[in-house]
């Protein structure tokens, strides 16, 4: 069975109705047990979970350590291109939006990575938006063996691909495929994205099982927060890593927590995730999935970040710049969302080492 | 009581392994090494970064102690294979523990291909300990293939559950011929004591003291329970029994 399958029978439960019939004692079980079902996830979902937050944390914390130890690795994106075929309402690259689109060469993203590495970064995130006219697969070929020069972990967060093209990019050193399915709300999900091939659901939803089958090293998938209802939201992304976990067990899974930042227009998030759900949601995701790690981005402030620690967190972006080309010309430009956290990668460090954890730089090397 | 430790002829100081990973700096992480007074470190391959801009893990190793690289994030026998010769490349030396876990949730070892890596790497010169699932037959396996160690888990790693396989372990002890060193699972000293009783020749931990509140002083605790569970295991514990023994026997009037 496809997760597309799992989640259609989810969609027939009244979640809502699951939710409101929670008690204090269903979630004090959830905090208890070692090893959590779907029934002690939605409990820690709920609002009566919101009560016991401290609780849940303390939990968390103890869990996270033990597994991860008390480590935070970084990462840095670098946004290859800004050419885009799809209409996403949120999204500062959507297709519509009259801006200079670029595209590095080449010897830009040479450029980049001088100045990425040069920081002590080891693992880059490659963006692009999504047209396979300007950036097809070979281009994304072409600029991992580049950066494979510089750093020791390459992860990908680009259109959707096959699964042979997932593992042609596995053959050449990429590790990681991030994947965010944005909304799981399939009705308002068609809502938000109104033209290109971004619009199909389904086909977005498979993609990282089409990566786990092509021996993907970690995959990371979540919900854009914002966009729909949150509970909900985080309750189908932590079934989504729960299934990807069972059916891809080499595979490290991991859950990102991006709340929308509005870029380059007038579109509000029609649903506010406040910092107290978005905690919640991040500790429930802890105790349900233990072994999964947790991302937290620049779109969030330092000090949200700094406060994160040790709540679940394993891995965290710094000294990002979501401009085209922004590394090594530092001329304003248009990113894909609102950067918070400006720190560079050295007050990052500092602000892990002030919480008593360690930045790790480099997590893996390329075979 | 002459009582040396040896893996592959050469005499190891220490019956207690430390690993490296999980510690909040590496500072910490030396101090400990350096109040565990362990011989052999484990570090993982995938942590060493030799360029110039980071911090260097092995700076950190005190220079007494024998670097064991470990194949953390092999999931099969040629990743194995790959990080083992890519450490030995970048000047790790021989040493090698091997870890092949195709398994994110429990991170359990896959002990057929860990038989497939260390029959490789044996035969290339390196010195392999194998971590396992206790098992006798692969056990075996991994000693005709060439391992200088076998290294079966307590429990799961970073569970700190302590000695759940003790049945598994008390064979291997048994009928295993190279030293056998638990590895994974012990959550405290006592766990480790309990090990050495048992007659394991060593153990290695790393979860229970790099997330300790003050790992320097659980790496000395781990370190010191080390060397009583294996004095106790020399001095030849009374059996448990069962019954009671009198002093003033029932039966004596039958003399």
């Amino acid at each position: 069975m496809s997760f597309y399958e799992e989640y259609q029978k989810y969609k027939e439960i009244d979640i809502d109705d699951v939710f409101a019939r929670v008690t204090e004692n269903d979630v004090l079980r959830a905090i208890n047990k070692e090893s959590l079902e779907v029934n002690d996830f939605a409990a820690l979902l709920s609002v009566q979970a919101g009560d016991l937050l401290e609780r849940v944390a303390q939990k968390a914390n103890e869990v996270t350590r033990r597994k991860f130890g008390k480590v935070i690795h970084l990462y840095a994106p670098l946004y290859l291109s800004s050419h885009c075929e799809n209409e996403c309402v949120y999204c500062g690259f959507r297709s519509s939006r009259v801006m200079e689109r670029k595209t590095l060469v080449p010897e830009e993203i040479e450029k980049e990575a001088e100045v990425i590495s040069k920081t002590g970064i080891r693992h880059i995130l490659i963006l692009t938006g999504e047209s396979r006219k300007n950036t097809p697969l070979s281009y994304i070929v072409d600029s991992v063996k580049i950066l494979s020069k510089y750093f020791s972990t390459i992860s990908i967060e680009i259109y959707p691909l096959t699964e042979q093209e997932y593992k042609e990019l596995v053959s050449i050193g990429v590790d990681g495929l991030v994947l965010y399915q944005e909304a799981y709300n399939e009705e308002l999900y068609k809502k938000y994205h109104v033209r290109g091939l971004k619009r199909d659901f389904e086909y977005r939803l498979l993609s990282p099982e089409r990566a786990g089958s092509a021996k993907m090293r970690t995959i990371s998938i979540g919900a854009l927060l914002g966009l729909a209802e949150g509970r909900k939201e985080i309750f189908f992304t932590g079934l989504q890593a729960a299934y990807l976990l069972r059916k891809y067990s080499e595979t490290e899974i991991s859950v990102s927590f991006p709340r929308l930042k509005p870029q380059g227009g007038t579109f509000t998030a029609p649903y506010n995730i406040s910092d107290k759900e978005l905690v919640q949601f991040m500790l429930a995701i802890r105790l349900f999935l233990p072994g999964a790690g947790i991302n937290i981005s620049t779109r969030e402030s330092s000090q949200l970040r700094s406060n994160l620690i040790g709540l679940g967190v394993t891995r965290m972006s710094a000294g990002s710049i979501t401009v085209v080309g922004g590394y090594a010309n530092k001329q304003k430009g248009d990113g894909q969302f609102t950067i918070s956290d400006k720190n560079s990668v050295e007050e990052t460090k500092n602000m892990i080492i002030s919480k008593g954890y360690q930045p790790v730089m480099k997590d893996w090397q390329t075979l | 009581m002459e009582d040396q430790f040896k893996i592959a002829g050469q005499l190891i100081n220490s019956r207690f392994l430390l690993g490296t990973g999980k510690f909040s700096s590496y500072a910490i992480m030396r101090d400990s090494l350096e109040s565990s007074q362990a011989h052999i470190v484990t570090v993982a391959l995938r942590r060493v970064d030799l360029g110039q801009k980071n911090e260097n893990i092995l700076d950190y190793i005190p220079k007494n102690c024998i670097t064991m690289t470990n194949t953390s994030g092999a999931r099969n026998a040629e990743e194995a294979i790959r990080i083992a010769r890519l450490a030995r490349k970048m000047g790790c030396g021989n040493w090698i523990k091997i870890e092949v876990i195709p398994d994110t949730k429990y991170l359990l070892p896959d002990n057929a291909e860990t038989i497939k890596a260390t029959e490789a790497l044996a035969k290339e010169g390196f010195l392999v300990m194998p971590y396992m699932n206790p098992d006798l037959m692969d056990a075996r396996r991994l000693v005709n293939a060439g391992a200088v160690s076998v290294m079966p888990l307590g429990a799961p790693i970073g569970t700190n559950k302590g000695l759940k396989t003790q049945e598994m372990i008390r064979i291997l002890i048994e009928e295993i011929d190279i030293p056998v060193i638990v590895d994974a699972g012990l959550g405290k000293p006592s766990h480790a004591a309990e090990a050495m009783e048992l007659g394991a020749d060593a153990v290695l931990v790393n979860t229970a003291v790099a997330v300790a509140v003050d790992p320097v002083i659980m790496a000395q605790a781990f370190s010191q329970a080390v060397i009583a569970g294996r004095l106790a295991y020399l001095a030849g514990p009374g059996a448990v029994k069962e019954e009671a023994a009198a002093s003033s026997p029932l039966t004596g009037f039958l003399r």
